[in-house]
């Protein structure tokens, strides 16, 4: 055997170099947006994020101040609703794609739900407003929830069915040949075992639709006051920021950019918990 | 395929006719289209050992999955003939599986404690999910079944760990204990020391020479020296067919059949 001649051994070198670097940067570009939307944020909102902007109503049109609280609430409302519905369905079709079901219609379910991941949010918007708004006559927080829920639905569904087939069937058979009915091993067992995967998806989920804004325009449309039920308009933040970012007042533009900076942080902490989830004891799936 | 020649009798071990867990009758069993075990006639003695040896492929695995029905979770499969737990039809139509399967246990090839979960949580598992809630028999049993599975004294200060932080043997240990603890009559035992060290199998090796008092046990193995050591009872399969039974003594010493001299020996599979 002869070893590599030494010219050929500097060209694969820089074939390598040339490949991490290319690598490297092409890591950096993917990132790069992230912290400039974050040093944006930061610059122009920082300086409206304060007591007043998590307690106070939106101020009228020329007066100082005033915050965006009904709209944080309304958003965390609307996202209750949105996981009251989302949550279950999303979670049991998941467990119903990975243990149950033929492997034909699993396919068509699973193509499906992969085309609903695709569909533009604004759809599911227009789809509630025909569905719910019109014929209930008036946007309401339901609407808002449903739309939202619509949009976590096949998201949550995916990623279940993913971490409860990422669980091995050893423990399926070990549960079985003890006695126990088929779905308490899936309930006790798989579902525990897949636990943070599901949980993870679910905030996952949770971060994405918090963001939506599309959907909201014909459901909740948005309120400049505290909202008292649930069956009429409400404010959500991503709404808040849509309309002060279009309007033509500095100090509406301000307020803004702190509420966009307040949902990016909202964001970025659910992803971190996810992470700090994730981490845990290395027995666990996913 | 040669047709193997088969004594027109049931086959049966000499001394296993007046006291036996499973009498099974003409099994055959098929998956989808293709049929793992064909014609299958024996008795299991009750608190012995039986070994399941053969060729990989041979239907060991079949045949002992389908002491508990644990096959049919594969899709698709039929079954023929009868095998009778202490004289009751396992497949009659009004049994429930799960049923069968707490009367009959299994260990598997590969150790599987459930991983969320802490020794102590393991051991009781089974009963809880069938439904016992009182704390004080719940820890007696805890207790009984990892001494049983001769595991207590290495974990009983450490219940609360999770059942993962065991060596490959306990963990194994482990798992006997769980299946003990729903008291079984029966304890099947797919390959259970094939991923052991030779320590870690003796120990599986003498427990299960400590539990025939109590239970009646299946075991497939590949390893024939196994086999030899701790069975009272051979069954020798080949190609989905029962091919040589008897005690072991005799099955190892003085095969009637060619096919499993050869087995034996090491000449083929």
């Amino acid at each position: 055997m002869h070893f590599e001649r030494a010219s050929n051994h500097t060209w694969r070198k820089i074939k390598s170099t040339l490949a991490s670097t290319i690598a490297f940067v092409s890591a950096i570009l993917v990132i790069a947006p992230l912290g400039l939307v974050f040093f944006h944020l930061l610059v122009n909102g920082a300086g409206s994020v304060n007591w007043d902007f998590f307690t106070k109503l939106p101020a009228p049109v020329g007066a100082v101040g005033g915050g965006m609280v009904n709209a944080i609430v309304g958003s965390l409302e609307l996202l209750a609703l949105a996981g009251a519905i989302g949550i279950p369905v999303g979670v049991l079709g998941g467990v119903y794609l990975a243990e149950y079901g033929s492997a034909r219609i699993n396919l068509v379910l699973r193509f499906l739900a992969d085309v609903l991941n695709g569909v533009p949010s604004i759809t599911w918007g227009v789809v509630v407003y025909g569905l719910v708004v019109l014929r209930f006559k008036g946007f309401s927080a339901y609407a808002g929830g449903l739309a939202l829920s619509l949009i976590m639905i096949p998201l949550i569904l995916r990623t279940t069915e993913e971490v409860v087939l990422l669980v091995p069937n050893g423990y399926r058979e070990a549960a079985l040949a003890l006695g126990v009915s088929r779905w308490k091993m899936i309930v006790h067992i798989v579902m525990k075992t897949a636990s943070k995967g599901i949980i993870t998806g679910i905030l996952l989920a949770l971060a994405r639709v918090g963001g939506e804004t599309a959907p909201l325009l014909f459901t909740a449309f948005g309120n400049r006051f505290w909202n008292h039920s649930l069956s009429q308009p409400i404010a959500a933040l991503p709404l808040q920021i849509f309309t002060y970012a279009i309007s033509p007042y500095d100090d509406w533009h301000r307020q803004a950019w702190a509420g966009a900076l307040v949902l990016v942080t909202g964001v970025f902490c659910v992803n971190i918990i996810v992470r700090i989830l994730t981490r845990g004891r290395s027995a666990s799936v996913v | 395929m040669d047709r193997v020649d088969r004594p027109a009798e049931p086959m049966r071990a000499e001394e296993a006719v007046s006291a036996c867990t499973f009498r099974i009758k003409n099994l055959s069993i098929w998956y989808g289209e293709k049929r793992a075990i064909d014609d299958v006639t024996l008795d299991i003695a009750s608190n012995a050992v039986t070994a399941i040896i053969g060729p990989s492929g041979c239907g060991k695995s079949t045949f002992i999955r389908s002491l508990n029905r644990m096959h049919e979770l594969v899709p698709r499969t039929r079954v023929e003939g009868t095998v009778l737990l202490q004289g009751e039809d396992l497949y009659s139509s009004d049994v429930d599986p799960a049923i069968v399967r707490r009367r009959v246990g299994m260990v598997f090839q590969k150790s599987n404690p459930f991983p969320t979960m802490s020794i102590g949580e393991n051991v009781i598992i089974g009963l809880r999910l069938n439904g016992v809630r009182n704390q004080k028999f719940l820890n007696e049993r805890l207790e009984k079944s990892l001494r049983m599975a001769a595991l207590w004294d290495e974990v009983k200060d450490d219940l609360h760990k999770s059942g993962t932080s065991l060596s490959g043997g306990q963990q194994q240990r482990l798992c006997i204990a769980r299946a003990l603890a729903v008291e079984p009559e029966v304890l099947l035992m797919d390959e259970p020391c094939s991923a052991l060290d030779p320590i870690a199998t003796a120990k599986i090796e003498e427990l299960i020479y400590e539990l025939k008092t109590n239970f009646t046990i299946v075991t497939v193995t590949h390893n024939m020296q196994q086999a030899g050591r701790i069975s009272d009872y051979t069954a020798f399969f080949y190609l989905g067919r029962l091919i040589e039974f008897g005690l072991t003594t005799k099955i190892f010493t003085n095969p009637s059949q060619k096919q499993t001299e050869d087995y034996i020996t090491g000449r083929f599979g």
